[in-house]
């Protein structure tokens, strides 16, 4: 049985779900924006989901008004890495809070191989179980 | 939205529809009320305002028959001498621009050229994107537009900061309005050497010098603001006040009258603290004096001549 048709990452917010449009996408920015949270745009080709540190496209944009601003940004991820996975992360810098609060996928790449599970023999008859990305079999950049 | 949703919502050819309560549902009356109320004079302005809000809608009205026309550009640029209003007028526009509903937000953000050109090569690009990005959704304006292009220096940045708005304001027309605003003869020169930027600006606004009379109708408004008021002799000196300083240097319009009027709260003040003694009544802490108005340095030059 095929558990998770597709082989679909499933991380971080909206992920069990069709992707969202662009307005979809813009709605939950503005959502992020009138909490007065940092918007800002990752990518990796590494989505193992130990990888918490994405690579940053740009930097965090403070004191926006509009989710257009960052609509754009993503657009021009998803121009400059069409095959790679790009997250929106809001940052709540509240003081006590400071964590992200907010992140969700909002590009993948065309063909997503999942993860592997490798099995590793323990002493007694012990097994250790991890996941292992299909995709990072290859080199960066070559993976998708 | 899908083919069936939309036949719901168009309305047939025939169907009649209210410029009248449209124009009541979004409150554009209000506003444009209100700027013919607070801004005097001006009236190239207020027609040109007016032009744009009939447009934007009648498009309105346009859209319930489906009728879908290109947004409408409205970059603009506004000259004129300085003190003549158009920072004003630039945050009264976003006002009006996000009634009709054509910016989603409707803030105003106000730069000059150093926040949108960077120091260094590579510095620049991410400046001017970062405030575009601000600016989304409202009014960017841009003070002293003609700062951004140097001629007399090949190797200025600011070219490249030009590159980058031209590029958003074809772009993302419908996420963001550009206001240039900046002297008449500098912007002209300006527009000469950057013909991309005067062809992406459909509405080239200039803003008249006041006359006498719409100066002192303006002081009057200022002083109002502020709770004060000229008696009416003091009326009669800043009548006066007003076409000499006019003829003098550096004249500023609107803002050199806000000038000559701080200078007079300073004097009345002044005064009321020489009548010690004397119990002060409201009317004497609002009222500014012929007195306040006549020790101006500007009478004492009009006499050595």
């Amino acid at each position: 049985m095929m558990t998770n048709p597709g082989n679909r990452l499933t991380q971080g917010q909206f992920s069990f779900l069709p992707d969202l449009t662009d307005e979809q996408i813009s709605a939950q920015i503005k959502y992020a924006l009138k909490n007065g949270w940092a918007v800002s745009v990752e990518y990796t080709d590494d989505p193992h989901p130990r990888n918490t540190y994405w690579e940053m496209f740009g930097m965090p944009m403070f004191d926006l008004k509009d989710p257009g601003g960052i609509l754009m940004e993503i657009n021009n991820c998803r121009k400059t890495f069409p095959n790679h996975y790009i997250r929106v992360t809001a940052f709540n810098s509240t003081r006590g809070v400071e964590s992200p609060t907010m992140s969700y996928l909002v590009n993948r790449p065309k063909k997503e191989p999942g993860f592997g599970v490798s099995r590793q023999e323990g002493e007694g008859r012990s097994i250790r179980y991890t996941v292992h990305s299909y995709a990072t079999d290859k080199p960066e950049g070559e993976r998708y | 939205m899908d083919e069936a949703k939309l036949a719901e919502t168009t309305l047939p050819d025939d169907a009649p529809v209210d410029l009248e309560a449209e124009l009541k549902s979004s409150n554009v009356q209000e506003v444009l009320d209100k700027l013919d109320r607070e801004l005097i004079g001006l009236k190239p302005v207020k027609t040109r305002i007016r032009e744009i809000a009939a447009l934007l809608l009648v498009d309105r009205l346009r859209k319930k028959f489906a009728l879908s026309s290109e947004t409408p550009t409205l970059h603009m640029c506004f000259t004129g001498n300085p003190g003549t209003g158009k920072t004003t007028v630039a945050s009264r526009m976003a006002e009006i621009l996000h009634r009709l509903g054509y910016v989603r937000e409707g803030h105003l953000v106000t730069v000059t050229r150093d926040d949108l050109v960077g120091q260094y090569i590579g510095h620049t690009a991410p400046k001017t994107k970062e405030v575009i990005k601000k600016a989304m959704g409202g009014v960017l304006f841009i003070d002293e537009a003609y700062y951004l292009y140097k001629p007399e220096n090949e190797r200025d940045y600011g070219a490249e900061s030009i590159e980058i708005l031209l590029q958003v304001m074809e772009n993302n027309r419908d996420d963001l309005v550009v206001i240039l605003a900046g002297y008449k003869d500098r912007m002209d020169k300006f527009f000469n050497s950057n013909p991309g930027m005067r062809s992406r600006i459909a509405h080239h606004v200039d803003f008249p010098d006041y006359s006498p009379d719409e100066l002192l109708a303006i002081a009057k408004l200022m002083l109002a603001q502020q709770n004060y008021r000229f008696s009416a002799e003091g009326e009669k000196a800043f009548a006066e006040y007003i076409p000499l300083r006019m003829k003098m240097d550096h004249f500023a319009n609107a803002r050199s009258i806000r000038n000559a009027l701080d200078r007079s709260r300073l004097r009345q003040a002044n005064r009321l603290f020489a009548t010690k003694g004397r119990k002060l009544s409201r009317n004497d802490l609002i009222t500014i004096e012929a007195e306040d108005i006549m020790v101006s340095r500007v009478f004492e030059e009009q006499d050595k001549k």
